[in-house]
């Protein structure tokens, strides 16, 4: 191992908002940064800040971001002498820090040792219980475990159990078990999961902490001995252990308690001799009882609730530390000062199921910055104009507000999500926003059940009621009006024998029909609908008019299709087509002889299942054959001909139709 | 250039009287108009649409451009005549793919969409427009054929159609015919002469004769389908160059086929500023006069019509009856000659022609406003050589190879409707307010004149004067000339391309411009510039 040395230039092993929040604290030090990108990430925002970067081949994760000897060879070309892992990826993996430091490079994060003794959850909690951490009562089960000592170990530790895999996180592998009898098939389905997605089967049980809370405090070590807590985050609106909405501090946890929190988790740092940032988290009961969960051996995603509340820079304090610097003085002995909430803005449909959406973002814009004593901070990978792969975690941005107060930054926050600019994939904006505005997110009585009491379809579903549609409907009509180009100023859809209405109508989000009609003097009316009541409107930059009253819409019109944002919901609608797909006079899929001819070959079959291209009958005529090939993949229904048939032109000589897929 | 101002006060008794006079005008105007909207009447509309067709005016909306203008064209036709109003037919200047097209669209609910004597004039008219504009022909078809009643009218003339749209073909103006429904006999040569032609499966049918007159020519048994259908038109006789599923199809081919037709304006675009005028379009209605004897200052018209109110008056000061000058409407330059007080003297006629002389000289485009009670008349006036002067005037509009548009403001009686570019002078377009008179002459001065030609006949014949007979004859005479100079009168009788509302009329100038400007703008030269 070598002995720490400032960074000169370092290589960012991460991609999206990580890779890009880590570059911009090694701009403000002057560190020259090297990003490395996988092929679906070329000329992504990472890459593009970043001063130099390195392309890994390949898509996946497993060929790219977790290649550590693609990466060690990236940092090898670039000349960079550090790598930061970020968090995912291959931040928790010793052996990439072994072979970092191994290979002469700074590794931004704790010793390989301290990361493995973390890594192994059933030794994390053994080192925990040896160094005075509570931790949940729990009961090791290695694949030999019989049915006996399964029930024994599930009475050890009590009802209800929690089933998890020893190695791995993120919530996979794990089941709450209620009562004894569902204990043996729990465990031996979380041993699978867990022999699947981490290569190993080993599984724990533990008592599990009905309507918990999640506390998690921000631990920081120098190589100088010192080790601090930088106080809590509050992670309790977690969606199937996935955390949605994280805040610092928490409402439940008053000075007394934060001491003992605080004095928990350095007691865990110290217990593994750990350096750089961690975090330990705990499972905290109604009645303020705490045990130990896990810790975190790298950055974690919702630090900026930390950052904002104390002022500190903890990408900074990583890399000084890394290079051997001890805590500044304000780390040593932090401050806090009001309320920061984080929520993780991700590309996915939360109605159907949180399905990850994926595709290009015509507009990525959240507000960022400072009003009124407000701070908004946006923490992204992506700018207006990217793309959301499905290769990778579809996390948008991380927003996150601060106010003096914990009501004044959650609605902050709802505000700044409702107003921003999101064109493209579906996101869970509107599911962000209605649990930031929910009576028990704002009472701050919430724990990590808050998904299960409240349906988070429903409360997914769209901000904009059908009243609200109605009017982005009407300034989606009216930007389609004003965008139209015409040589003349006449009014639009002038007419001198009837009143000249243009109707519009619109799918995607909502289905409206509106009619807009400009008068002479220019003035504008709307109605929805054949029966809806006439309006005077009136679309200005940014302003809607509605018989006088003016709200505060943002309309991007496209080519047959209009984003409309507005304070209380958004719509993406799309103009219906005038001309719909033609009825069709003959069934669909009917082959016609082009010409006519002889049917000199048949190499079908009713029933048979064809792909598109196939031969399916030739035809002879005047010296020259005709191959007659299937439109599309699909099953012959008809066949009207025979070997010797003579057609004429437009003859229907087979029929394929297209098959529904099963199920 | 010199900004109008306004003379007109809103607030006086002449405006309010104006005004309520024309809005009343416009709303019978609307009435009759409604008329042509309405089809054949709800149970013809409806049944059409139970057979799954779009109405004439359906298939014209759908064939525009959403949001794009879209001026009609003698929607009065046959008004005052046995026939429903609008003939039967909807004509007018659409634009679909970006271009003006003439749009030609049967009214398959009145009469089966037959053809009747004014069907064919309002037909031929739109055209015309196509020819000395340049502008490309669509055909929406779906007609019975002749009004077999009034054949012996039609017949004959009707074959200009076919001849019209292969002369517009010859002259490189595409000409699409888009076929939903019977296009028989006579009718089939509309798309037989089309350079494009769009049949609708199941629906078209396009033959020199049916299923009944083939058995009794030929004694072959047939059917609408093997005669003349989209199918056997579009893959046996290729009359069809496209097959349509269904009317949509047809109407998306036919924006295809103009989308494709690599079309350009020969004319220059705008060249002016587009500003809005100074003055309210809304004033015109009270400015227009409902009573013709009443002139008005047309500077106060020409104020709310012209780009930014901007007017360069030509010789202000000579001939002042006549006001000449340069502005532009809607960025196109334009020459206007309007009527100040009525009539024309010497003067005036030489001024107009002048100043039509000097149009040509550089190829400006001449907006005629009419409100013109003839050429001035009188001992004085005759020696003067009147009738020289006039000709001038006359030879000039006749010979001037601009764009002329008319605009009938008020009176256009006499000879003043030759010199002020009536509509056998050939303007591009002409339309009519609904308050304007068309005559040889005004009702009262009609009447007198027989009442005098009369009274001197049986003077000279020595028999006695009846005054009691002269003067019912006078008020029937009186009231047949009221009832025939009226606006609607000679609109339905398709001299002139629509009544417009007063307040439209910078609208309607705009596109008559746009439109005209598809075809060379070019100026007759040869000798120079007469100073008359």
């Amino acid at each position: 191992m070598t002995t720490p040395r400032p960074i000169t230039k370092l290589l960012i092993a991460n991609r999206a908002e990580i890779a890009c929040r880590i570059i911009r604290t090694a701009r403000e030090m002057l560190i020259p940064t090297v990003a490395v990108y996988s092929d679906a990430d070329a000329g992504a925002r990472h890459v593009r800040l970043a001063d130099e970067s390195v392309r890994l081949p390949g898509n996946t994760a497993a060929d790219t971001y977790l290649r550590v000897d693609a990466l060690l060879d990236a940092a090898r070309r670039t000349g960079a002498d550090a790598v930061h892992p970020g968090y995912g990826f291959l931040s928790e993996h010793a052996e990439f820090a072994r072979e970092c430091l191994d290979a002469g490079l700074t590794f931004v994060g704790p010793p390989p040792d301290a990361i493995a003794a973390m890594g192994n959850k059933v030794e994390a909690k053994a080192r925990m219980t040896a160094a005075g951490v509570p931790v949940l009562p729990g009961v090791t089960l290695d694949d030999g475990t019989g049915d006996d000592a399964l029930d024994a170990a599930g009475e050890q530790v009590g009802y209800p159990v929690l089933v998890k895999a020893a190695f791995g996180g993120g919530g996979r592998g794990m089941r709450v078990v209620a009562e004894p009898a569902a204990l043996a098939d729990a465990v031996e389905s979380a041993r699978r999961e867990a022999a699947a997605a981490f290569g190993d089967g080993l599984v724990f049980l533990e008592r599990y902490v009905t309507n918990p809370r999640h506390i998690e405090m921000q631990v920081f070590a120098d190589t100088h001995g010192n080790t601090v807590h930088l106080f809590e985050r509050e992670c309790s609106i977690q969606r199937r252990h996935q955390k949605v909405i994280e805040e610092a501090p928490s409402v439940a946890v008053d000075e007394a308690l934060r001491a003992r929190l605080g004095d928990a988790a350095v007691a865990a740092a110290r217990a593994i001799g750990y350096v750089g940032a961690g975090t330990v988290e705990f499972v905290m009961a109604p009645n303020g009882e705490f045990f130990f969960l896990e810790v975190n051996t790298r950055l974690q995603v919702e630090h900026p609730v930390t950052e904002m509340i104390t002022g500190l820079d903890l990408v900074r304090l990583q890399l000084e530390v890394a290079g051997g610097a001890p805590l500044p003085p304000e780390a040593l002995a932090p401050e806090r000062h009001g309320h920061a909430v984080e929520a993780r803005l991700v590309a996915e449909d939360v109605p159907t199921g949180f399905l990850p959406t994926s595709g290009r973002y015509r507009a990525l814009e959240t507000g960022e910055g400072n009003v009124g004593g407000v701070q908004v901070r946006v923490d992204t990978g992506y700018e207006s104009g990217d793309s959301v792969s499905t290769f990778y975690d579809a996390l948008l941005a991380k927003v996150i507000a601060w106010a003096p107060t914990r009501d004044v930054a959650a609605s902050a926050l709802a505000h700044t999500l409702r107003r921003a600019r999101l064109h493209g994939p579906r996101t869970n904006r509107d599911l962000l926003v209605r649990t930031l505005e929910h009576p028990e997110f704002v009472a701050g009585a919430i724990d990590t059940a808050f998904y299960e009491r409240h349906d988070p379809s429903e409360l997914g579903r769209p901000l904009a009621d059908s009243e609200l549609v109605d009017r982005l409907a009407i300034a989606a009509a009216l930007a389609r009006a004003t965008s139209a180009r015409t040589a003349l100023a006449v009014p639009y859809g002038w007419r001198n024998t009837a009143p000249g209405w243009v109707t519009t109508t619109f799918t995607g989000d909502a289905d409206r029909s509106v009619s807009v009609r400009q008068a002479r003097d220019g003035t504008w009316h709307a109605r929805v609908g054949d029966d809806g009541s006439l309006h005077d409107v009136a679309l200005e930059p940014e302003r809607l008019q509605i018989d006088g009253v003016t709200m505060h819409v943002s309309v991007d019109r496209l080519v047959g299709e209009t984003w409309v944002d507005s304070e209380h919901g958004n719509a993406h609608l799309v103009d219906v087509s005038r001309f719909p797909p033609p009825e069709s006079s003959s069934d669909a899929g009917s082959l016609h002889s082009p010409l006519p001819g002889t049917v000199v070959r048949v190499d079908v079959a009713v029933g048979d299942t064809v792909h598109a291209g196939a031969p399916l009958v030739v035809l002879e005529a005047m010296k020259m054959e005709h191959t007659i090939r299937a439109p599309h993949d699909g099953v012959v229904s008809e066949l009207d001909v025979a070997v010797g048939t003579q057609v004429e032109t437009g003859a229907v000589l087979v029929v394929v139709v297209v098959v529904a897929e099963a199920g | 250039m010199s900004v109008l101002s306004s003379t007109v006060d809103p607030a006086s008794e002449t405006f309010a009287t104006n005004r309520a006079a024309l809005l009343d005008l416009l709303e019978q105007h609307d009435t009759e108009v409604a008329k042509a909207l309405a089809g054949g009447g709800e149970a013809y509309v409806a049944r059409h649409r139970a057979r799954g067709k779009l109405t004439a005016r359906e298939r014209v909306e759908l064939l525009v451009d959403p949001g794009a203008p879209f001026l009609e064209l003698s929607a009065l036709a046959a008004w005052g005549s046995p026939f429903h109003v609008g003939a039967s037919i909807v004509t007018g200047i659409g634009v679909v793919e970006g271009l003006e097209c003439v749009v030609i669209a049967h009214d398959p609910t009145v009469r089966g969409g037959t053809m009747n004597p004014y069907t064919l004039k309002k037909n031929l008219r739109a055209l015309e427009i196509a020819r000395v504009n340049r502008l490309p022909v669509i055909n929406l078809v779906e007609s019975g054929g002749a009004d077999l009643p009034t054949q012996a009218d039609l017949f004959v003339p009707a074959g200009q159609i076919f001849r019209d749209l292969t002369q517009l073909s010859a002259l490189g103006i595409p000409t699409i015919s888009l076929v939903f429904g019977n296009s028989t006999a006579g009718g089939a040569y509309v798309p037989g002469m089309s350079d494009h032609a769009v049949l609708v499966d199941g629906r078209a049918k396009v033959f020199l004769g049916g299923p009944p007159l083939v058995k009794m020519a030929t004694g072959e048994d047939s059917d609408d389908e093997s005669l003349g259908g989209a199918a056997m038109h579009s893959r046996v006789s290729g009359l069809s160059d496209y097959f349509a599923r269904d009317e949509h199809d047809c109407i998306r081919i036919g924006r295809e086929i103009v989308a494709n037709l690599n079309w350009r304006k020969l004319g220059p675009g705008p060249s002016r500023p587009a500003d809005a005028p100074a003055f309210a379009a809304e004033e015109l209605v009270g400015i227009a006069s409902a009573d013709l004897r009443v002139p008005f200052d047309p500077l106060d018209v020409i104020a709310r019509v012209v780009d930014g109110s901007r007017f360069a008056a030509y010789k202000p000061d000579y001939g002042t009856s006549l006001v000449t000058g340069w502005a532009s409407i809607h960025g196109y330059p334009v020459g206007i000659l309007a009527n100040a007080r009525g009539v024309l003297f010497m003067e005036e006629a030489k001024k107009a022609t002048e100043f039509i002389l000097l149009a040509n000289q550089t190829d400006v485009p001449l907006l005629f406003l009419q409100n013109c009670t003839g050429y001035m008349v009188g001992k004085d006036y005759e020696q003067a050589g009147i009738i020289k002067d006039g000709a001038k005037m006359i030879n000039a509009v006749t010979n001037s190879t601009v764009p002329h548009l008319t605009v009938i403001m008020g009176a256009s009686y006499g000879a003043g409707n030759y010199g002020m570019c009536g509509r056998a002078y050939g303007p591009r377009f002409l339309f009519a307010w609904p308050n304007s008179k068309m005559a040889v002459m005004g009702p009262q001065q009609l009447a007198g004149v027989l009442s005098i030609v009369a009274r001197q006949s049986a003077e000279s014949q020595g028999k006695p004067f009846d005054e009691d007979a002269d003067a019912r004859q006078r008020q029937a005479v009186e009231e047949q000339i009221e009832r025939e100079s009226h606006a609607f009168f000679n609109s339905g009788k398709v001299y002139d391309d629509g009544i417009i509302d007063p307040r439209d009329t910078r609208t309607v100038l705009g596109i008559a411009l746009s439109a005209v400007h598809s075809n060379v703008v070019e100026g007759r030269r040869g000798y120079g510039v007469f100073r008359m």
